[in-house]
Order: C-alpha cells, then structure tokens, then sequence
C-alpha cells in the first residue's frame, strides 16, 4: 500500500498507509493526521486542507487547477511555490511526502 | 474530574462525530460512546446530493473516519441503535436505555440527534417514487431510481432540492423543480443570488416554476408516481423529490423537559435549559454566533443552522463545555452548496433588514455583501472561490469592508485580506 507522509510543522512525521485514488486530504482526516482539516471534504470551497509537496513530487501531480489556485491565494498559512490543496492530490502507487502549514483556518 | 466523565452521544452524524474525535484528540480520558440510529458509520452528508448519485463518490469515500480509527482511539460506536429512554441521577449524570435493551452510563449527555426531513401533506404523497433525501440508505435508493427516471419533480426549491435538481439534469433526467415561496432559496439567500441561479438552473433545462403548490400526488394502479398535480397544471413525473426542509429531531429533548423552539435551545456555551445536557448540530438552536448579532437595535436572535461548518464548530466550543474549560460559541458560519456547475459559498448570516451590495464580478461570477450598521456582515458568492476565501478571511479578521469599499471593483479583495490577516497577527 502506498504511504504518505505527513511532517508536521514542530518537525514530527506521521506517516499514514493510503489507497490509490483516495486524496491525500482524505487520507489524513481519516485517520486522525492533526493539521489537514478538509471541511468541505475536497469539493474545493474551503482551502483548509492546504499542504507543501515536497519538491521530489513536483511532476508527479495534476498542475493546479484554476479553482484551486484562485484558494491557495487566500490560504491561512502564506502561500509557497510547493503549495497545494491536498484534496487535489490523488495517490498513485508511490509515497508522498507533504508538510503541514502551522495554521489552515 | 470532567476530563474523566463518561460521555454519552445521542447522535452519530458529523457533529457528534467531531465531537467524539475532538474530545480524544484534547485528551479526554473518559468513555466516549456515540448511538447512532443508521447502520453506517459516521458519514458525509453532502456528496449524497451530488457526487455519490452520480457514481463520483462510493460509500467508502463518504467516511468521516477509517474504519479503524474509532476503536483504535477508544470511541464506541453503537449503530443502528435508538436511545429510548433517559433516566437522570443527580447532577449531570444518568443513565439511558437503547431500543435493544442495553443500558449505558453517562456522567455527561450529548444530544446531536440532527433533524428529520419534511414529507409532503397532500393526498397521494405515499405513492412508490417519491422520495426524501437524508440518509445514505436514501441516498442509494435515490441513485437507484435516477438510472432509470426520465421525469423527475423535485418539490423545494432549497439547497437539498436544487442540487439533486442539477445532479438529475446531468444524469439526462428532464427535470422541474416546484418552489412554494416566489423565489428559490427564499430563506437562505438574497434576491439577487436567488435571480442568479434560477437563471443558471433554467439555462441548463431546468423548469424552475415558483409560486406553485403542490396538490396531488397522482399515481398508477401499481402505486407508483406517474404525476404532480398542481393548481393549475399536471407535471408528468416518475420520481419525485421532496425537499421541504428538515425538522430537528427533538422527540428525546422534550421527554427530558428540555426547552426546545424549534430545536433543542441551547446557550453560547451549547448547554440546554437544564444547564448539563449539551446540544449541537442540526437539533440544536443557539444564539448568533456571529460578534455582530447585536449590531442592530433588535436582541440577537436565536438560529438552527444545518451546515457542516456549523456542527464543526459548534462541536469544537461543546469540547471546550465538557472539558469544564467553557468559552462562549462565537464563530462566522460558512456554507457551501454546489449546484451544477454552480458553485456557492456563503459566509456570515445576513438578516432580513442587511443592506444588500452587488460587487462587479466577471461572467459567471456573481459577489455579494451584506452591510449592517456600516459594516459587512455576510456576503454570498458564486463561481469565485478567491473573492469567498478573502472575504471568509475579512469576517474573521473583523474587518469592516464598508460598502463603497465593497463595491469598488478596483478593490482587490485578495489583497485587502492579506493585510487584514497580517494586520492581526501583528496586533497580538
């Protein structure tokens, strides 16, 4: 099963066995990852599920959608050139690694 | 001694459920036991009107939790379960009797019993074919009859209605959708958001009609629905929608003696009139929560809200009450609702005596604000999700964006949130 990573912003990591297909938004809420609140559970009308990708990611993911970069303009950590909403990110059958901004609301 | 009670949720919808995750997630040592009637485990609601009928989203998807989540933090989960009956001790305590015989001791009661939809009062309304939406079991019944209905009425002209409205035109249904009140979404947004998605709705072959009633209920000899009557004309029909609203379920607050007015009364720190028994989500109704209820000369008035955001946050201030560390509810409610290609967001609650400003928006685009006593209070927005999240940022902010400023289409909302959102961090 594909895992994915979760560094939290004091530096822990959590790491959490995904499924393919699921969001990596998704994947954190079910299982309790602190940080990725994902209210609108990825119907893309919250940006509370706002994550960093790591830079080993960068070709692996859909570009960022219009939508989702009109939020990430207006996220409550401040944007970065990683940024993403994690409901847009779909596993495959490798891992992610992702970082958790200090504040989503 | 409170992070040590045992906790007693009536209820396993989304607030109940945070609760539960919350509570842990803060370190409560005690039980935690949710009794839900449906057989699922806590689910999302919303995709049930969308993304579920169209096949997008399975009921694995809809999981507010792993499966193994709620064992593994200590959360009991009694499902297709009904709690009977309630026997208080002294104090906060008691002790309840499910529908199965078993008994359940409680140092702390949690009512999140959520609300039951409306059916249809006119003769006939029993026929096979007309349908409410609430449940995943409603849900999968409704996603059954939609692969085969060509005429579906949908009886509402609410959130619920108009989103199976939409999800039932893009799975090639020919669909109507009849509004009791003069305009759609009468009770939850303004006249010009309101203009706005009938004319979306009817540019993508919806018949939108208002000001009808709904008389009859014809069917077949087998009882299945082949009609909708109405004053003045018969809408051919094979499934019918009824989205009337939802009452709270109540049944169980009022056999405690519990004040309940239309949803079981709550004060800000979501406590019921016994000042023990706590109550959030649907079934619930509290003070404003907004910090500019009382901007006009009326005295804040009392609001039920039915919305996501709303049980999360109601849930996150009821930890709070049961950890014996309470801080009044305040909060800026949010809600979403995607109709079609249509997506709106709304922030804030307008009231009716709110000053109404049309923001220049591009096509597509329709931006919204409510001013009260000078300042903005609400605004709804469509088919623009940076204007909503800045203005979801301003509200919070407590930034008054008065009207002109509103107004002013050189105005870059984005930006005014961004210094807004630097303004107060740096002003703690």
């Amino acid at each position: 099963m594909p895992k994915v990573f979760y560094t939290q912003p004091d530096g822990t990591v959590v790491a959490v066995e995904g499924s393919v297909g699921d969001s990596v938004m998704a994947t954190a809420v079910r299982n309790g990852v602190a940080g990725v609140v994902g209210q609108c559970g990825g119907s893309l009308s919250c940006a509370t599920c706002h994550v960093y990708l790591d830079e080993r990611h960068a070709d692996e993911f859909g570009e960022v959608g219009e939508d989702e970069d009109e939020m990430l303009d207006c996220t409550a950590s401040d944007r970065e050139h990683s940024s993403r909403l994690s409901c847009q990110l779909l596993i495959g059958e490798g891992e992610v690694h992702v970082t958790v901004p200090p504040e989503q609301l | 001694m409170s992070r040590s009670d045992d906790v007693l949720i009536v209820g396993a919808g989304q607030a109940a459920a945070q609760l539960a995750c919350s509570l842990r997630e803060a370190g409560h040592q005690g039980s935690i036991t949710l009794v839900g009637d449906e057989p699922a485990p806590p689910y999302q609601r919303p995709p049930l009107s969308k993304g579920f009928l169209t096949g997008a989203a399975d009921e694995d998807s809809l999981a507010l939790r792993a499966p193994g989540y709620w064992q593994a933090n200590g959360i009991d989960l009694l499902l297709g379960e009904t709690v009977v009956e309630v026997d208080r001790g002294a104090g906060a305590g008691g002790r309840a009797l499910t529908a199965s015989g078993r008994e359940l001791v409680f140092d702390r009661l949690v009512l999140a019993t959520g609300a039951a939809p409306r059916r249809l009062d006119v003769p006939g309304a029993q026929a096979d074919g007309v349908v409410v939406l609430r449940t995943l079991a409603d849900a999968a019944d409704l996603r059954r009859r939609l692969a085969t209905a060509r005429d579906v009425v949908v009886v509402g002209g609410g959130f619920v209605g108009l989103e199976v409205a939409a999800t039932a035109t893009v799975l090639g249904a020919r669909v109507t959708v009849l509004e009791a009140g003069p305009r759609i979404l009468g009770r939850a947004v303004s006249e010009a958001t309101s203009r706005y998605l009938t004319d979306h709705h009817r540019a993508t072959g919806i018949a939108v009609h208002t000001d009808v009633s709904v008389t009859e209920i014809v069917s077949a000899g087998a009882g299945r629905v082949v009609a909708v009557r109405t004053a003045d004309r018969e809408i051919p029909a094979d499934l019918v929608l009824v989205g009337v609203g939802a009452d709270p379920r109540c049944e169980l607050a009022e056999r405690l003696g519990l004040q309940v007015d239309d949803g079981i009364v709550v004060d800000e720190h979501l406590l019921a009139s016994d000042g023990t028994t706590i109550a959030i989500g649907d079934c619930a109704v509290a003070v404003d929560p907004t910090p500019w209820a009382d901007l006009d000369a009326s005295a804040p008035c009392r609001v039920r809200l039915e919305s996501v955001d709303h049980a999360v946050t109601q849930a996150a201030s009821a930890v709070r009450t049961v950890l014996g560390e309470p801080s009044p509810h305040v909060s800026v409610p949010w809600f979403w609702s995607d109709q079609g290609t249509a997506k709106l967001q709304i922030v804030g609650l307008r009231r009716p005596g709110d000053r109404a400003t049309v923001r220049p928006a591009g096509p597509g685009r329709l931006v919204v604000g409510f001013h009260r006593a000078g300042r903005l209070v609400a605004a709804e927005v469509v088919g623009s999700p940076a204007d909503f999240m800045a203005l979801r940022t301003l509200l919070g902010a407590g930034h008054p964006v008065p009207a002109d400023v509103f107004a002013d289409g050189d105005v870059v909302l984005r930006q005014l949130a961004k210094d807004a959102r630097q303004g107060s961090i740096s002003a703690c």
